[in-house]
């Protein structure tokens, strides 16, 4: 026994920080969080009156809620669906040995530097409403305005200025940031295929897109994961963009749970907020528990 | 950019000669295709184009017919507005970004050592349990720690944003160092600690000298998460204490906006970490693979 503690002890006391940095930080914060959401802590002076479930049900009973929560569900299927399709058209395209690849993957990648705070600056220009109280729209820039001087003018619209399908312009800027980050995943899936699988199939006489379809696509779905999970979850707490696009975090065009928490903590409405909060880590959890618990099972094997 | 991970294994190019379709359709494959890639870099590069043109642009090009056109006179007035309300904030953005990624990558280094060369029973569970960390929505923890951060005396701005940057990027040190360190082969610790040695001259005789590459992508991902947050600054910092993203929200924020200081303002503040894209764009993606968890 004493040598087995001999021999695990050290590695123990050097993760130790970790361990109570993350067991506070993490663990122990979510709890308190937990309880805050509890109470009824809906102003700044501290309360310890436990409502039980009050506030998660006046939340989803609560028409702004349900919409931020509908949002969400726009915003992550265009997000994935947008980054998925121009990742892999990308990866897909610059997988063959192709000149000029590295010119091409860094462009493509770049976005991925910047912050959402700067890049929403220009994606603020970029997606702004049609001015249609100005006669033919004078004062529109923006794509509006290119759209309309290329000839593609019916393409036109409102953007994010819209209750429904507002927020799914949101996702733009969102997809253009992180398709190269998907490129690159799918890239490294690719080039992951030994040449000879590809080889074998093609001498058996496979034709190319069956190639594909039998030998690819199963090799990529792993890839294909952590693509989803990835962007899901980042999609899950999407806020810094959307702050920087619209100037008003309540609007309720583009209200996501992420910055309704902000408003609610702006307002001092602890309570609702903690709650929003655990709303988006069940959320996340949903997504993210299987995913980790597959990994380290896979691991094992 | 050399991205090593992605770069073709020098395969023969054999697939070429197996069942080619006639060299014409494939000389027109091949021109539709570098059409594409280059359709898609000008798209990509849209905002770029709008950053620069817009950040010179005076009064005299406010008119929306000129939106998409060169500035008719280059001005540097939104330059120098940007630059002097972003100046402050930067140097405290440094000043908080370069310790955190620093401790939070030796910190990860060590975890990732003895995650994966000294391990204990149950260090699968203490790695996993960890990870969770990094996948966590932080609003989910963001009013008890509001709360927790002034217990601790902790103060607004530099000091409170370096903590956190410090504790929430232990899992991703802890990961890309673990996966970093599986290469490394076993036999080299099992006969460092035959001749005696223990957990921590192991680590400064064999794990360390071989853990350059590691630190590299480690701070390098730290450094950009670091800069480019918003949501730690929003609630832990002001304009008056705050990190860069915070100054160029204000510059940028509001109903009436100088796009012109604003976008030069953006372009300030991207410069850090676009250089580190630029001249390490290698070890850049790097990090960004080791986000996939399996690494």
């Amino acid at each position: 026994m004493l040598r087995r503690v001999k021999h695990w002890g050290p590695g123990l006391l050097l993760l130790a920080p970790t361990i109570i940095l993350v067991g506070v930080f993490v663990y122990w914060l979510i709890i308190e969080n937990f309880r805050v959401s509890l109470t009824n802590q809906h102003t700044a002076r501290p309360s310890d009156k436990y409502v039980g479930f009050e506030n998660y049900t006046n939340l989803l009973a609560d028409p702004n809620f349900q919409h931020s929560l509908w949002n969400l569900l726009i915003l992550t299927i265009v997000f994935l669906g947008g980054t998925l399709i121009f990742g892999f058209l990308w990866a897909w395209m610059l997988d063959k040995p192709a000149k000029g690849e590295g010119f091409f993957r860094a462009v493509y990648l770049f976005p991925m530097s910047v912050s959402f705070i700067a890049s929403g600056v220009v994606w603020r220009w970029l997606l702004s409403s049609l001015q249609t109280d100005q006669p033919g729209g004078e004062r529109t820039t923006g794509l509006n305005r290119l759209l309309d001087s290329v000839g593609l003018g019916f393409m036109q619209n409102d953007w994010w200025s819209n209750p429904t399908w507002g927020i799914a312009a949101i996702a733009v800027p969102a997809i253009w940031q992180l398709s190269g980050y998907v490129m690159a995943l799918f890239l490294a899936g690719f080039r992951g295929i030994p040449e000879e699988l590809r080889e074998a199939a093609r001498i058996d006489g496979c034709s190319e897109w069956k190639l594909y379809r039998h030998v690819i696509f199963p090799q990529l779905n792993p890839v294909m994961l952590s693509a989803v999970i990835i962007i899901g979850h980042m999609s899950l707490k999407l806020f810094d963009l959307i702050r920087a696009i619209v100037p008003d975090a309540n609007t309720y065009d583009v209200q996501v749970p992420a910055t309704m928490m902000w408003v609610k903590y702006i307002g001092s409405d602890y309570a609702d907020a903690a709650a929003i909060g655990m709303i988006l880590l069940v959320l996340v959890a949903l997504v993210v528990v299987p995913y980790l618990m597959y990994t380290s099972r896979a691991e094992k094997r | 950019m050399a991205t090593s991970i992605l770069d073709r294994a020098a395969a023969p190019a054999a697939n070429t000669a197996l069942g080619a379709p006639n060299p014409g359709r494939r000389r027109i494959n091949r021109t539709l295709k570098y059409a594409l890639l280059m359709l898609f870099v000008v798209i990509v590069l849209i905002p770029a184009y709008v950053l620069l043109i817009t950040s010179f642009k005076g009064s005299a090009d406010a008119d929306p017919s000129r939106a998409w056109f060169l500035p008719t006179t280059w001005e540097t007035g939104g330059w120098s507005k940007a630059w002097s309300t972003l100046a402050p904030a930067l140097g405290r953005t440094f000043a908080l970004v370069v310790p955190a990624a620093i401790i939070s990558a030796t910190l990860g280094s060590i975890n990732g050592y003895v995650l994966s060369k000294w391990r204990f029973p149950g260090a699968n569970v203490v790695f996993t349990l960890i990870l969770f960390g990094m996948f966590i929505p932080y609003q989910a923890v963001m009013i008890p720690l509001t709360q927790l951060m002034s217990n601790l005396g902790v103060p607004q701005g530099v000091p409170s944003l370096m903590l956190l940057h410090i504790v929430y990027g232990l899992p991703i040190c802890t990961l890309i160092f673990r996966n970093y360190y599986e290469s490394v082969p076993s036999e080299l610790i099992e006969a460092a600690r035959m001749d005696g040695a223990g957990i921590l001259r192991t680590y400064a005789s064999v794990i360390f000298p071989v853990s350059a590459p590691g630190f590299v992508v480690v701070l390098i991902w730290q450094f950009t998460s670091a800069w480019n947050d918003y949501l730690f600054a929003a609630f832990f910092s002001s304009g008056r204490n705050g990190p860069v993203t915070i100054a160029l929200s204000f510059l940028a924020g509001g109903q009436l906006t100088d796009y012109g200081a604003s976008m030069a303002g953006a372009l300030i503040a991207s410069v850090p970490t676009l250089l580190v894209y630029i001249l390490l764009g290698k070890y850049f993606v790097g990090g960004l693979m080791s986000g996939s968890v399996k690494g």
